[in-house]
């Protein structure tokens, strides 16, 4: 039993720290430890900075731009980087539809559209969960018809993530209907500014916009845009769901946001003594750090057996779960140990009117965001389904 | 034993609800709930000529109720349909200003022709009335104020505010008229104030007022839990509509028994709150009121999270939509615990000897 990184994933992480100590901007940083909303321009400054060190595509093969690293070294630059307050790049381009194109995709879609993903050319969103089909993905119903050397598209999209940044979506359409609804999906990349393409946004819980609805009327779409092959789509869509396997745990992050939560107990004070010496407070963070340390080394485990490639196929649901408790626990006593100063609106006050730390201000709208934790990339419900199904197995 | 609502309280409950439900929506309480006043002055006027802040003193101080359980039934109304209105601000001061002999306000406070708000807590007290940072003291024949006060519940657009200060006796409660306050959103709605006291005169009401302001501030916490009640409940129809409206995999989400079960969890724990909060009624004004306010207030606290996080993420996406209604009654829910004092707050009030 070794539970220590080797010499050269230590000198590997070593290089990362020094990389993210010398060139992650210290605006960039700042605001998403204050849990600001972050701007196209902010991500695609980052983006840059990584792609001209060559650590952009974390997950890609080196021929097409990736790496080259291995899975422990993909686990301590994401660590790595969520400790430090780099935000969390938008997974759609880089985590999902390049490993599906370098898969998939035709040898003139990896030539354009994969270094495109690289310079940020093109800012990818996805369009996969409908009104009617979320957790029941296999049930959606926007429809692409072949007409010629075009598909018609019709439908509707929701919850695309950040899609007022994005210029191009990949959808999963139904082509064929069949007596599996499975069998007849597509998976088609589509430019938003595509006439009879419309998005509008949704207002989440926190009065924020980082969710979209996407309408399709008509919409012409060059069948040279289908990845893979038709009514292959399904197959595409779970290989998307299941590749970006590092960091479902969020471990790095609820490491830093254990940190900021350590920071601000040791700084503000309840009944008259700092709240890191509440007693409730104490044993509820104590706790926390029990739950982190324990999944730390799950995740290490899960990890390690990925690595020697005999990864079970509930661990990564397993990580979810417990990641997304951890966070959002973590989140809840962030935005408890404010007390009463977590109720103004922060955006309401100027720095000098708040009676908390400026980077705590957030702390409420934060929590309640962060709720989307449990629920989207397959909600908590559904990878207990999965798990369930493992252990019951006949 | 009999658990049922006295004839009068059943009729005020019944005509609060009508009322809420003819006159208001979410959607309508979210268009002023974040916007200076933070509130509707009309929709909080026609409360008024109801009678709610009449009900909120009792008929010898120049009101017409002033029970716990006229607060309670109140309150619950107001929870159930999401009423962002200043009503808790106003109770807690309307008590003291009548406490004080105010008459004259108290009598503005019940028309709606002003309103009022108390500031107690400050940036480093969130529960407990010590130590006090803000202080009074005499000058030139009056009083002066000097700290910062927090968390005053319905401030902006206040006339009067009662503030507690350090007094040479103790902790003693002053006036101002007009105040210049720091004006914010709650995250879920509402206006809360803070203000900056530097040898601001103010008018005495009381020398030493700790006994009554804790009074008033327990009777505040009766409010919050049963504006909880309410809409705890109203969050559960919500959640048990909205199972039983969305279909996922061929069938009705109600019909998934790991969903149902957790739907039965959050009913639980609204049946318990519900208890906890006719305990808190019942011991109101006699010695043990703290230790049973103080039971209210953490159960309420813990399992508004707990049903607010289950609502969320029984619905999905929707749930977290700044459309859908629920997702107001949740947030709601969870920010009940910031004030007067939250969960961990009052356990250490069961805990330590000053509530028994």
């Amino acid at each position: 039993m070794d539970l220590e990184f080797s010499a050269d994933e230590l000198a590997f992480r070593v290089s990362v720290r020094a990389f993210l100590t010398e060139n992650l901007p210290e605006d960039i940083a700042g605001k998403v430890r204050a849990s600001k909303e972050l701007t196209r321009e902010d991500y695609l400054r980052w983006q840059a900075i990584l792609n001209a060190q060559g650590w952009l595509a974390a997950t890609w093969e080196q021929e097409y731009g990736g790496p080259g690293w291995n899975a422990v070294q993909r686990h301590i630059f994401a660590e790595e980087c969520a400790l430090s307050g780099a935000p969390r790049m938008p997974p759609f381009g880089l985590a999902m539809l390049g490993p599906v194109l370098i898969k998939y995709g035709t040898e003139e879609q990896k030539q354009t559209l994969l270094p495109r993903i690289l310079e940020g050319t093109d800012w990818w969103c996805q369009g996969f969960s409908e009104p009617g089909a979320g957790s029941d993905l296999a049930s959606l119903k926007a429809r692409a018809e072949r007409d010629g050397d075009d598909y018609i598209v019709n439908g509707q999209k929701t919850w695309t993530t950040l899609g007022q940044y994005a210029n191009k979506i990949f959808c999963l359409v139904r082509t064929s209907a069949t007596a599996k609804p499975q069998g007849g999906i597509s998976f088609l990349l589509v430019d938003l500014d595509t006439p009879g393409v419309e998005m509008r946004p949704i207002r989440l819980i926190d009065g924020g916009h980082e969710v979209n609805e996407v309408f399709f009327t008509d919409a012409r779409v060059p069948v040279s845009n289908l990845v893979g092959e038709e009514n292959q789509g399904w197959a595409i869509a779970k290989y998307l769901l299941t590749h970006e396997r590092t960091n479902i745990a969020g471990v790095g992050f609820s490491m830093m946001d254990m940190a900021r939560y350590r920071k601000l107990a040791a700084g503000i004070t309840r009944d008259g003594r700092p709240l890191a010496e509440h007693p409730v407070f104490a044993a509820r963070a104590a706790e926390i750090e029990t739950d982190l340390e324990a999944l730390r080394i799950t995740n290490l485990r899960m990890l390690a057996a990925a690595q020697g490639g005999s990864a079970g196929g509930m661990g990564s649901s397993i990580l979810k779960l417990k990641g997304t408790q951890v966070r959002q626990e973590i989140q809840d006593l962030y935005r408890s140990a404010l007390g009463p100063h977590a109720a103004p609106l922060a955006s309401d006050l100027s720095e000098n009117e708040l009676s908390v730390p400026v980077e705590a201000a957030r702390a409420a709208p934060a929590y309640f965001l962060n709720r989307k934790q449990s629920i989207f990339g397959g909600s908590n419900e559904i990878q207990r389904n999965i798990v369930a199904k493992e252990m019951f197995r006949e | 034993m009999d658990f049922n609502l006295s004839e009068d309280h059943e009729i005020l409950s019944n005509t609060l609800r009508r009322f809420l439900s003819d006159n208001t929506s979410v959607e309508g309480r979210n268009e002023s709930a974040f916007d200076a006043p933070y509130h509707s002055p009309d929709l909080w006027m026609a409360l008024c000529e109801l009678g709610i802040a009449g009900a909120f003193v009792s008929e010898d101080q120049g009101g017409f109720g002033g029970s716990a359980q006229d607060i309670a039934v109140i309150f619950e109304e107001l929870g159930g349909a999401l009423c962002v209105e200043p009503a808790l601000g106003t109770l807690m001061a309307a008590r003291l200003l009548a406490e004080a002999g105010r008459e004259d306000i108290v009598e503005q406070l019940i028309a709606g022709e002003a309103r009022a708000a108390l500031a107690v807590y400050e940036p480093e007290l969130a529960c407990a009335l010590t130590p006090m940072a803000t202080v009074a003291a005499e000058q030139g024949g009056g009083w002066v104020l000097t700290g910062r006060k927090s968390a005053i519940y319905g401030a902006p657009g206040a006339r009067y505010l009662v503030v507690a200060a350090k007094t040479g006796a103790g902790i003693g409660l002053f006036l101002l008229e007009d105040p210049q306050i720091i004006a914010a959103a709650m995250a879920d709605g509402g206006g809360i104030g803070e203000l900056v006291l530097d040898n601001t005169p103010a008018e005495r009401l009381s020398d030493i007022a700790g006994p009554e302001l804790e009074q008033a501030l327990d009777l505040g916490r009766i409010a919050l839990c049963a504006e909880a009640v309410g809409a705890m409940s109203s969050l559960v129809d919500m959640t048990v509509d909205y199972l039983n409206q969305r279909k996922q995999f061929g069938k009705a989400l109600s019909s998934f028994q790991a969903l149902q079960h957790r739907v039965v969890d959050m009913q639980m724990e609204l049946e318990q709150c519900r208890s906890i909060l006719i305990s808190a009624v019942a011991h109101y004004g006699t010695p043990e009121a703290p230790r049973h306010v103080s039971m209210a207030k953490n159960l309420v606290g813990r399992a508004g999270r707990k049903i607010a996080e289950d609502s969320i993420q029984l619905h999905g996406g929707i749930g977290m939509t700044w459309e859908y209604p629920g997702t107001h009654f949740a947030k709601r829910l969870v920010m009940i615990d910031h004030q007067l004092g939250d969960q961990s707050d009052h356990l250490m009030r069961i805990m330590s000897g000053t509530a028994a």
